[in-house]
This record gives C-alpha cells, sequence and structure tokens, in this order.
C-alpha cells in the first residue's frame, strides 16, 4: 500500500493542565478515504484537528509526535511553509458557519480570497469562484456570490463554506461537525453533497462528529476519542457491528432509539 | 380527561417594514390544535422555525397568542388575570433548552432552586431548605454541593438542576423545551431517563418540544409534527414513524441518518409545492391525523 495521505503519529497536546488534552494519538488517512473521528465535548477531538493545522491557541501547545502529510512533518515547518499547506493542501470545515464567514465580505469574494491568495489573478478567482458555488449547487451561482452572509440560509452558508474549502483543489479536508448545527433535512443535504464532492474530486476527509449516525452515513473508517486517548479505531461496520471498548459501547447504546449493536431494538 | 387543551392557537409576528417594504406578517403558530392527557408525554417536533417553541411558551403566556384557545384542567387559561396566571404557573412549568443561560450565574444553585418557593411564599425558611435538598436528591444531584455556583456543575448537571427548579412548585405539567438537545449522547440518554422516572414518580405531564426525532421515538406516546407554524401530521408515534403520510413528514424521516451503513438510503426531497400548506388534519388511519 502506498504511503497514506496524512499520518498522525503519537501526538499529544497539553493546555497546561495535569493531563494532556490530546494523549499519544495516531491514525492515518489514505488519499480518497474518510475517516470519522467520534467522542463527546473534551474528548480532543477539535483540539486534534485543530493541531494538524497548527491553528491551536495558547496555551494549547502540541508537546510531543509527528503530523506526516505528503512526506513532511507540518509540525517542523515554518509558519510560512505552513500557510501555503493551509487551504492549498489541507482545508477545513467549521461547525458554524456564520462565524466562520466574514460578515462584511460578499460570498463571492471570500471564496476568491481562497484563491488569490494561493496565487491566482483576480479575475480568474472571480470567476472560479462562481463555479465552484454552482458545484456546491447553490442556484443562480452568479447572483448568489455577491450576496453577504446573512443573505444566505443556514444550509446555503454551509454550502459556501464548503466551496471556499475545495477553491484549491486539497486533497483533504478536515470537517468539524460540518452538520450539527443544520436541521436534519439541510444536514441530509449537506452529507450527501460532501459525498457525492468526495468521489468527483477524489478528496480524503478527516469528519468529526458527535453523531454516529453521520459518522455510518460517510466513513470509511472511524476512531473513537474518549478524554483525549483514542480508545478505538476500525471500519465502520465492524465498529457499529461489534464494538470492543467499552466507551463505544456505551456511546452506542445511548444514541436514541437506534438499534443496539448485535440487534434488538431499544 | 385531557389536561391540556390547545384550540386554533395562532400567533403572529408584524415584520416592520423597511424604508419601502411592505409590513408582512409572520404566521409562527397557525392554527394549532391539540390536547394532552394526564400522564402523557407528547413530543411537538418541527425544525429550526417551525412554531414548536413559540407554541410552547404561548401555552404558558410567556408570549401572548394573536387568537385560540388554552384550557388548562378544564380552564380558560388565556382568560385568567395576571394574579391568576401567577398562581396557574405553579401548575405548569417549562425546562429550556440551554443550561447555561437559563441558571443566573451569581446565584448559589441552592436559591436557584428554592427561589420558585419563595416567590410563591410557600413554607418557612426551614421547610423550603428541606424541599430543596429533596429535589435535589430527587434528579440525583449531590445535596453537598447545593452552596456551588452554576459554573461549578457540567451541561448534564446543570439541566437536572433546571428540572429540580421546574419542579420545586410540585407542577402537573411541565414543558421540556429542547431540554437534552445541548448535551452530549450519553448524558442525554441520562437525563432523558430522569425525565421518564419522575413523570412515573410524580404522574408528570409532559409536552416534549424536540427537532431530533430519534429521541421523541424512543420516548413519547404520540407526538405532532410542525412545518411552517402547523401541525402536518399528529397522532401515535409508532403510526407516524412505521407510515409517515404527509410529504414533510416523510422528508423528515428520510433525512435521518441511519446507524447502519448498508442500509439504502432513500432520501426524500421536500417539494413545497406538492401539498397544500392550508389543508386540515383529517383522520389517516387509528389515532393518527395528517394534512393531506
Amino acid at each position: 500500500m502506498a504511503a497514506p495521505l496524512l499520518d498522525v503519529q503519537h501526538l499529544t497536546v497539553s493546555f497546561g493542565g495535569p493531563s494532556p488534552a490530546v494523549d499519544d494519538v495516531s491514525f492515518q488517512i489514505a488519499a480518497g478515504e474518510t475517516l470519522g473521528v467520534v467522542g463527546e465535548s473534551g474528548s480532543g477531538k477539535s483540539v486534534t484537528a485543530f493541531s494538524i493545522l497548527r491553528l491551536l491557541q495558547p496555551p494549547g501547545r502540541v508537546t510531543g509526535g509527528k503530523v506526516i502529510f505528503e512526506g513532511r512533518d507540518l509540525l517542523t515547518l515554518s509558519e510560512s511553509e505552513m500557510r501555503d499547506v493551509r487551504g492549498a493542501r489541507i482545508s477545513l470545515i467549521f461547525q458554524e458557519p456564520m462565524t466562520a464567514l466574514n460578515p462584511v465580505m460578499r460570498v463571492g469574494d471570500q471564496i476568491a480570497e481562497a484563491l488569490t491568495v494561493h496565487g491566482r489573478s483576480r479575475a480568474e478567482a472571480q470567476a472560479r469562484a462562481v463555479e465552484l458555488l454552482d458545484a456546491v449547487r447553490i442556484s443562480d451561482a452568479a447572483r448568489r456570490a455577491r450576496d453577504y452572509p446573512h443573505q444566505l440560509s443556514g444550509g446555503m452558508r454551509q454550502r459556501a463554506m464548503i466551496a471556499i474549502a475545495l477553491a484549491c483543489h486539497p486533497p483533504l479536508i478536515i470537517a468539524d461537525e460540518p452538520t450539527t448545527a443544520l436541521d436534519v433535512t439541510i444536514q441530509a443535504q449537506v452529507l450527501d453533497l460532501l459525498r457525492e464532492l468526495k468521489t468527483r474530486f477524489n478528496l480524503a476527509l478527516l469528519l468529526i462528529t458527535h453523531d454516529f449516525g453521520v459518522i455510518a452515513e460517510m466513513a470509511d473508517r472511524v476512531a473513537v476519542m474518549y478524554r483525549g486517548r483514542l480508545v478505538e479505531e476500525g471500519p465502520v461496520r465492524a465498529i457499529l457491528r461489534d464494538p470492543q471498548h467499552e466507551y463505544t459501547q456505551s456511546l452506542l447504546a445511548a444514541v436514541p432509539g437506534m438499534a443496539k449493536p448485535g440487534g434488538g431494538a431499544r | 380527561m385531557a389536561l391540556l387543551d390547545v384550540a386554533g392557537l395562532t400567533k403572529h409576528f408584524v415584520r416592520k417594514p423597511g424604508l419601502f417594504g411592505k409590513t408582512s406578517v409572520v404566521k409562527a403558530v397557525d392554527d394549532v390544535t391539540f390536547s394532552i392527557d394526564e400522564g402523557e408525554m407528547f413530543g411537538l417536533v418541527g425544525e429550526s422555525g417551525s412554531g414548536k417553541s413559540t407554541t410552547g411558551r404561548c401555552i404558558l403566556r410567556l408570549m401572548e397568542p394573536t387568537s385560540g384557545q388554552v384550557r388548562f384542567k378544564g380552564e380558560d387559561v388565556l382568560a385568567f388575570s395576571r394574579e391568576r396566571m401567577r398562581q396557574a404557573r405553579r401548575d405548569m412549568q417549562i425546562v429550556f433548552q440551554d443550561p447555561y443561560s437559563s441558571l443566573n450565574p451569581r446565584m448559589r444553585v441552592r436559591d436557584i432552586v428554592e427561589e420558585p418557593l419563595v416567590i410563591h411564599s410557600l413554607g418557612s425558611r426551614d421547610e423550603r431548605r428541606a424541599r430543596v435538598s429533596q429535589l435535589f436528591e430527587l434528579v440525583g444531584l449531590e445535596p453537598a454541593h447545593l452552596e456551588r455556583y452554576p459554573h461549578e456543575f457540567s451541561g448534564g448537571q446543570r439541566q437536572r438542576i433546571g428540572i429540580a427548579r421546574a419542579l420545586a412548585l410540585n407542577p402537573a405539567f411541565v414543558i421540556a423545551d429542547e431540554a437534552v438537545s445541548a448535551l452530549d449522547v450519553s448524558i442525554q440518554a441520562q437525563v432523558v431517563k430522569l425525565l421518564l422516572d419522575l413523570q412515573a414518580q410524580l404522574t408528570l405531564t409532559y409536552l416534549f418540544i424536540a427537532h431530533d426525532l430519534r429521541l421523541v421515538e424512543h420516548i413519547c406516546g404520540r407526538v405532532a409534527v410542525m412545518y411552517r407554524g402547523r401541525i402536518v401530521e399528529m397522532g401515535n408515534t409508532k403510526a407516524i414513524f412505521a407510515q409517515p403520510t404527509h410529504p414533510y413528514t416523510k422528508a423528515l424521516l428520510s433525512a435521518i441518518p441511519v446507524l447502519d451503513p448498508d442500509a439504502p438510503r432513500t432520501r426524500i426531497e421536500l417539494d413545497p409545492a406538492s401539498f397544500d400548506h392550508a389543508a386540515s388534519l383529517k383522520p389517516v388511519g387509528g389515532g393518527h391525523w395528517a394534512a393531506v
């Protein structure tokens, strides 16, 4: 098998507290693969994602481990080298599109900015922005490009953010609870879109969520985090049908109204 | 006999016009009718903006409805005087979604739970204190933690404090407005179990407002589905989940992620042009109505 696209090795992150927020976490993602990282609040899943992109805010600090991406350890890159990775090679989709988007900048300009930052001309970037809005199935893309974020619905904003993430054709997208703030019908549309785009652009996806339903719909493999540690990892079917770790079992049992692993309705 | 009877409940908001705009009316709740039997857990589901929380608030008159009727234990709640309404609230309580913003951060939790008793001048100081300790135990919190402030508790514990406060006056009816939506799934399961235990123990009647259909399917005997201010389908939870009839309910149920990666995905997209938004509920089966 070829080298994985992303190879996180023994990542440890501390916020200065007695126990690390992320504790010796290792996982890999192959090109085109979706790894779902699941866990409850405070389990360290978002901190892991932010550490990969070196976006941790102090006092958070990576105290150990490696993040090998396309053959380089991201943790050893200079800040300017890192800027060439963010957005161009790995991009990030947040939970709350209203706070992640710039409220006083037109949506099309925000997508174009992602391109001009990485060296495209302004005119080219503007044209491409409309194409991207079209690709994320926003109808009437040319007109919508001139809208401000508050003029879009929640689902459309999340699509616009996906368009920004896609702008430079990165091989890896990190999506941190991308549908958590959305209504279930809109969530279904956004998940369908992500699935379609993944195939079309051969994207790898690091999908962070607390919802096992979203994992079941999207992920090839699953990593379960609990108190900063990765307690179980494996193919999605194996984890959902036959979870080995006690914590994974309790998490699955708590999903309301769902069939318990091993069959039988609650 | 129904404990709560809601008939033709309507709440309109008038949108103030912009510089050249026309005044428009938003029908947040539009001719909503349902009733809840004593001891029942009745689910009210819908997506953001469907009017489910506004319905709850109008029932308690935390917001005045535009028109309609609310009868509680046979009495016309909307005709109550201010003072009579204050009395009635002893019997009708609400637990809110966000345990972070619904508890006063500067009050000790003892005082938060005791406050309703003080407002209604119930009992002596000692009796109130004893009641607060009892409530704390009832919702599964350590009485030793009574002197603490809300920030010293986790989300699930705070929601228990909110429940203890709601139960302080021994109400017959509790509205749980997205009461577990902000909690992690394992904590959510614990708080739901607490709500069910309390229901059995205290013969409570709930209006359980939620957007999570998986949760509602699990705990509510009957459910009403709201879409754009109107109830589009109502009845026995099992019947609705087995045989959703309204196009919106169908779309909503088909959008729920399924825990089985191999389950066939048959998403039904909602076409708002495919149904009559003004249709009223008609029986479509035993204890099952849909606006089709």
